[in-house]
């Protein structure tokens, strides 16, 4: 298993660049440069300093003490939540945003589901000075508007997407409609590893700091730097790519990406792609989406904003595919007990997205021995209206 | 020679091409619309295969789709229609769309049932060029069916040729870079159409995006061999108070 697509940017038969040729210029023009960049000496120094003293690096790799004798495993939380910003989705857009200075953009657009990506782009904007606006569904304005009004007070531009279920897949439709209306001066900062090569690749590489840290912190506890497991959600894949980038190769690593299913894989109402998803193209690759038989996308659901995507990033599409990935899900319930689960036992409060990651603990059979890693890609603050309504039935 | 072909023999100024989402306003509109604008003497056909995610497409064009596909409008049912209409005009049909649906449809069924069903040329914006010639160009061939592409002003003249050569019935230049039905700088626009037009390209060139009176469709065919206009068109449609065949009427003698 290698960590990089092809020259093509295909991971297998995953990937690709099915963009009109309205972006065809800009497409190019990053996939002929995006590595040399982040490859410079400057951009690399940057960068880690950025990491480091903005966003709060490295994150704590935590012994759960409590969440262990639970489960019988040794469990480590990788604490993404802590992260500036309160999520993962930090480490690409400090990323993407000294990619897009050097390119020389003045005007950054990204799409956001929960927001938390949206938070993420109006920050680094804010701290570059660069024009900021942010595409989000409506249906995601509504339930994350503790976000919507961070992004605001970040000098953001909000713009709600209102067409077909209002949430993150419209939400990039009109972002990627942004960027080919204003393909001179507009760079556009896409939130997870989908779109088009060489964004899911480049990506994955900004987030790949997870595995790096996770790599060094557990040898440093145990002696080993291999875990048994590795466990995150996966909405596009970012927190997921970063968390098991540098452990594809180890083939021992058991990886174990954790989709949104909402109300259950059959109800209609669910997120999880690669249980209801076929090959198709969406957003500019090709990968596993959820559609109907004539090949319209569906609308997903999840409680969680930043799962409910109908799509999947090509790398884990082919991490399905080969097997190297194992693939489940929790539902809207299973991820509120485990959110509450949590809580309780660690005093953390989760992000709903981590959350779903945090539940796949009770369905995998884990020995005495086993070194389980679970990614909390992000904190729960922002879910906490969603939280509020299910207290009473947990307290009581 | 398919019928694009024969067409551009025949007439190679002031093309008129106009496009329409398939099922839309009605699922069965497509044989009025499609006999309205041949009755009212439109050079070239293009018919929208509604698609979920429309990216290149303005809201007209993605309100149409919506609708379109809430109309139970599909690949499968817009073949059977075309198939009843025993279409036999020599206005060249094309369809234009987005790859999923003709993915999920199978790209050899789908040129195949295309060809039976009288359609001349293919218009998928977001194949790409290198797995066209790679996977697709055999097939399109096959079936006699003309590949069309598009073309924009930050298209390298490098990449116009390589596409000029791939095609074989005519080349799609997007007025700007926009999605569908928006307007932008003229000054600009006329400089590109000027540069495409001293390129000597050897296919013709028809002018798509933000085409939608007399005014913007003459200044593309001052440079070029015509034009195609869809959002006006879909927009007059949407106009109450006439039928399918006045607007039709009423919006051709408005471009001509
Ligand atoms: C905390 C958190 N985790 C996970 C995700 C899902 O995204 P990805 O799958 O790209 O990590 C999001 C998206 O908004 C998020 O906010």
């Amino acid at each position: 298993m290698t960590t990089h697509p092809d020259q093509y940017g295909f991971y297998g038969k995953f990937g690709g660049a099915y963009i009109p040729e309205m972006l065809y210029a800009n497409v190019e023009f990053l996939q002929h440069h995006y590595q040399q960049i982040i490859d410079s000496e400057s951009f690399r120094k940057e960068f880690e300093y950025l990491l480091k003293d903005y966003a709060g690096r490295e994150t704590p790799l935590y012994y759960a003490a409590r969440l262990s004798e639970k489960y019988g495993a040794y469990i480590y939380l990788k604490r993404e939540d802590l992260c500036h910003t309160g999520a993962h989705k930090v480490n690409n857009t400090i990323g993407q945003i000294l990619l897009a200075a050097r390119l020389g953009k003045k005007r950054i657009i990204a799409e956001t589901g929960a927001g938390q990506h949206g938070v993420a782009t109006a920050t680094v904007c804010a701290l570059k000075g660069l024009e900021c606006i942010v595409y989000m569904g409506e249906t995601d304005m509504k339930r994350q508007a503790l976000n919507v009004a961070r992004m605001e007070m970040l000098g953001a531009k909000v713009v709600p997407a209102t067409s077909g279920s209002k949430t993150l897949k419209d939400a990039t439709n009109e972002a990627i409609r942004d960027w080919i209306n204003h393909p001179e001066d507009t760079y556009y900062l896409i939130g997870s590893v989908v779109g088009p090569h060489p964004y899911p690749d480049m990506v994955a590489q900004f987030q790949s700091v997870i595995s790096r840290e996770i790599r060094h912190q557990l040898k440093e506890k145990t002696g080993n730097e291999l875990p048994d497991y590795v466990i995150a959600c996966v909405g596009g894949g970012s927190n997921a790519a970063g968390a098991f980038y540098h452990f594809l190769e180890d083939e021992d690593v058991k990886l174990v990406a954790v989709e949104a299913a909402g109300n259950g894989i059959e109800s209609g109402e669910s997120a999880a792609t690669t249980q209801l998803g076929r090959i198709g193209i969406l957003h500019g690759s090709k990968s596993l989406v959820m559609q109907t038989a004539d090949g319209q996308v569906v609308e997903p659901y999840s409680i969680s904003a930043g799962l409910d995507y109908p799509g999947i990033g090509p790398l884990h599409a082919h991490l399905f595919d080969t097997g190297r990935g194992t693939f489940m899900n929790a539902t809207d319930k299973e991820a509120l007990e485990a959110a509450f689960e949590l809580a309780r036992l660690e005093g953390i409060i989760p992000a709903l997205e981590s959350a779903h990651a945090v539940a796949a603990l009770k369905k995998i059979k884990l020995k005495k021995e086993d070194k389980v890693v679970v990614n909390l890609s992000g904190r729960g603050d922002k879910d906490m209206a969603t939280y509020l309504k299910y207290l009473p039935k947990q307290n009581g | 020679m398919n019928k694009i072909q024969q067409l551009f023999e025949r007439k190679n100024e002031k093309v008129l091409s106009v496009y329409f989402t398939a099922g839309y306003p009605q699922p069965d509109d497509t044989g009025r619309i499609l006999k309205a604008l041949v009755d009212n003497g439109v050079d070239m056909i293009e018919i929208g295969m509604p698609y979920s995610d429309p990216v290149a497409d303005g809201p007209v064009i993605e309100h149409a789709s919506a609708v379109a596909i809430a109309n139970g409008m599909t690949i499968k049912k817009l073949f059977s229609q075309l198939q009843e209409l025993k279409i036999d005009c020599e206005v060249p049909l094309l369809l234009m769309g987005y790859l999923n649906p003709v993915m999920q449809y199978g790209f050899e069924k789908f040129c195949k049932d295309a060809s039976e069903a009288g359609i001349s040329g293919i218009i998928l914006p977001d194949l790409p060029v290198r797995e066209f010639r790679t996977d697709y160009m055999d097939i399109v061939k096959k079936y006699a069916l003309s590949f069309v592409f598009l073309i924009t002003p930050e298209t390298s003249e490098e990449r116009i040729r390589e596409i000029d050569n791939l095609s074989d019935g005519f080349i799609y230049a997007v007025s700007s870079s926009s999605i569908t039905g928006r307007s932008t700088d003229q000054a600009k626009k006329e400089a590109y159409f000027r540069r495409i037009s001293e390129m000597q390209l050897k296919n013709p060139v028809v002018v798509g995006f933000g085409v939608r009176d007399k005014a913007t469709f003459d200044q593309a065919c001052r440079f070029l061999n015509g034009a195609i206009s869809g959002t006006a068109y879909i927009t007059q449609l949407n106009e109450g108070g006439k039928t399918i065949e006045e607007h039709t009427k009423a919006f051709v003698e408005m471009l001509r």
